[in-house]
């Protein structure tokens, strides 16, 4: 009864061993190329720190800019029912920039999903839901801003068509999830494709597609108020004039604006998201 | 009169070569209620998807076979019939998980059951005639859970999902029933329920019921005929009473576990182990 003087391992064991140390050795070529990646763009980011020390009277000048000199005055003098309302033609952007994303968003989702439709248009659709999504609202605000002209409805339209890709991409991910035995009970009833959607499909990703609308919702609300920048409408156009003008106090009052609009509207979404699911 | 169902030669082979049913010869005549019993993986399953016109059998081979529902095509040779869909919405179909769509209503998942007959324009607006809704209605009446029409189905139990979902086939209004293991996921007393809803669907409707069953008690004590399938072939068919212990081991010779899971327990009294059942007959 003498314990064994050296323990052998067994082939399993050492063939798992070393499988485990070349996955150790992948782990730290990753984090050394992450390295070596930050190392590469810290030229091209333009990164120095120095300039914000160097600046820094600048910086402190600016800042005051913001604060009113006579703040009672100032008050008085603010049009804000006028900035208000640009909000809220703002927000009007953001609502219609959605709804027209959700509507089309639909088909366009269902058409992504691999479990709903045949290859040949799930992959079509899904490269150009890609392409709606790779390019930002404010290229798409530039470009139909030229196209319909300057005002609300090009921000509108750079909402819908952007979010419709984002939106698009969310649905069909909930639809690819989805339990298909109710799928197939509706079928079973002798129920058209449609139907089958309608009845089985639908029911099912309804809270998520609610929430992600409504969440979308919330980042438009936030897009739109930078798409007046370009000329497409509300309350950024405003904000845009008034940095240009250097008239800092009036942009700040115009940034808290925004600021509680958008905070009210992400508390009010994020009650209804949770009420929908 | 053409049967009920009609199964000829019907051969599907998975990936891997394996045959899932092989070369199965099936009549079951109209008004029959008929079990179909098998251990998992006996292919009972794979052959009532195909009969319900959710599988297509083999399409290679020459001889895979053929389906027909009241003298209606289901599928040949591996092919649906051309109005397959109008073909389902003749049959109705019980799934082991239900097959409800839990968000949904009780009574919208019943009125599901009217999909096949009614133009889109309705069912796509959830437009359902006032005839189908008290059809619904009395359907879910008569299987007891009338009281929940309004109620999501998800939040129903099991043995009263499972009973929406016989309502559902009943709204079908189709003449054939094919219950797949409608009560493998349900406690003894919902199992007993849905049997005798079954039972009593097809005695008062004339409709033909066919039930996949694990286990030998229910079929012998709900369905006159059984059917009893082995690896894809039909080793059995005949009365559901002469099915004894002797029979099921003889049947399945080199399988003592499938044919003592078959012999079951649930409606024995006295015979609650699988060595009393062995000690009786399988050994």
């Amino acid at each position: 009864m003498s314990a064994p003087s050296t323990i052998v391992m067994s082939p399993e064991l050492m063939e798992r061993a070393q499988a485990e140390a070349r996955k150790r050795l992948f782990s730290y070529i990753g984090w050394a190329a992450l390295v070596g990646l930050l190392i590469l763009s810290y030229g091209g980011a333009g990164i120095d720190f120095g300039k914000l020390w160097a600046n820094r009277d600048n910086i402190a000048t600016l800042g005051w800019d913001f604060i009113p000199e006579n703040a009672g005055r100032f008050m008085q003098r603010t049009p804000w029912a006028f900035y208000i309302g640009e909000m809220w033609e703002t927000i009007q952007i953001a609502i219609w920039g959605t709804v027209l994303a959700v509507i089309f968003a639909v088909p366009f989702g269902l058409m992504c999903s691999s479990n709903v439709a045949p290859w040949w248009i799930v992959q079509p659709t899904r490269r150009v839901m890609d392409s709606l999504r790779a390019i930002n609202e404010i290229v798409f605000a530039l470009l139909f801003v030229v196209a319909v002209g300057l005002g609300p409805f090009a921000g509108t339209l750079a909402l819908f068509v952007h979010t419709t890709g984002i939106l698009a991409k969310l649905f069909s991910e909930a639809v690819e999830a989805i339990d298909h035995r109710p799928v197939e009970g509706i079928r079973a009833t002798g129920a058209s494709s449609l139907e089958e959607i309608v009845y089985g499909v639908i029911p099912q990703v309804m809270p998520l597609w609610v929430s992600f609308a409504l969440y979308r919702f919330e980042s438009n609300v936030r897009s739109a108020a930078v798409l007046g920048i370009v000329g497409a409408g509300g309350i950024g156009m405003v904000l845009h004039e008034e940095l240009r003008a250097f008239n800092y106090p009036t942009a700040a009052a115009i940034m808290v604006i925004i600021i509680v609009a958008v905070s009210l509207l992400d508390m009010l979404s994020a009650r209804l998201r949770k009420f929908a699911s | 009169m053409a049967a009920a169902i009609e199964v000829k030669g019907l051969t599907k082979t998975f990936g891997g070569g394996r045959k899932a049913l092989d070369g199965v010869d099936l009549t079951i005549q109209r008004g029959e209620m008929v079990a179909l019993i098998g251990a998992s993986g006996s292919g009972k399953s794979t052959l009532m998807r195909h009969i319900g016109g959710l599988v297509a059998g083999d399409r290679k081979s020459a001889s895979s076979g053929s389906i027909t529902v009241h003298g209606r095509k289901v599928q040949a040779s591996g092919k649906m019939g051309s109005d397959i869909r109008d073909i389902r919405g003749g049959i109705g179909f019980v799934f082991q998980q239900f097959g409800l769509v839990n968000r949904m209503s009780v009574l919208t998942n019943t009125l599901a059951g009217a999909l096949g007959r009614l133009p889109a324009w309705r069912t796509l607006f959830k437009l359902f005639p006032q005839e189908d809704r008290d059809l619904a209605l009395v359907s879910l009446q008569r299987v007891g859970v009338a009281d929940w029409a309004f109620e999501r189905a998800g939040d129903l139990s099991g043995g009263q999902q499972q009973r929406v979902a016989i309502a559902r086939a009943l709204v079908q209004k189709a003449p054939v029933l094919m219950a797949d293991e409608p009560i493998a996921s349900l406690d003894p007393a919902s199992s007993q329920n849905v049997m005798e809803i079954l039972q009593r669907v097809n005695a008062e409707d004339g409709i033909t019921v066919v039930v996949t069953l694990h286990q030998v008690d229910y079929a012998v004590k709900y369905c006159p005929r059984t059917v009893a399938l082995r690896s894809g072939k039909v080793v059995y068919d005949g009365p559901s009473a002469a099915l004894t212990p002797q029979l099921l081991a003889e049947l399945y010779a080199g399988d003592k576990e499938a044919a003592a899971a078959l012999w079951g327990t649930s409606l024995e009294q006295n015979a609650d182990s699988l060595e009393h059942k062995l000690a009786t007959g399988l050994s």
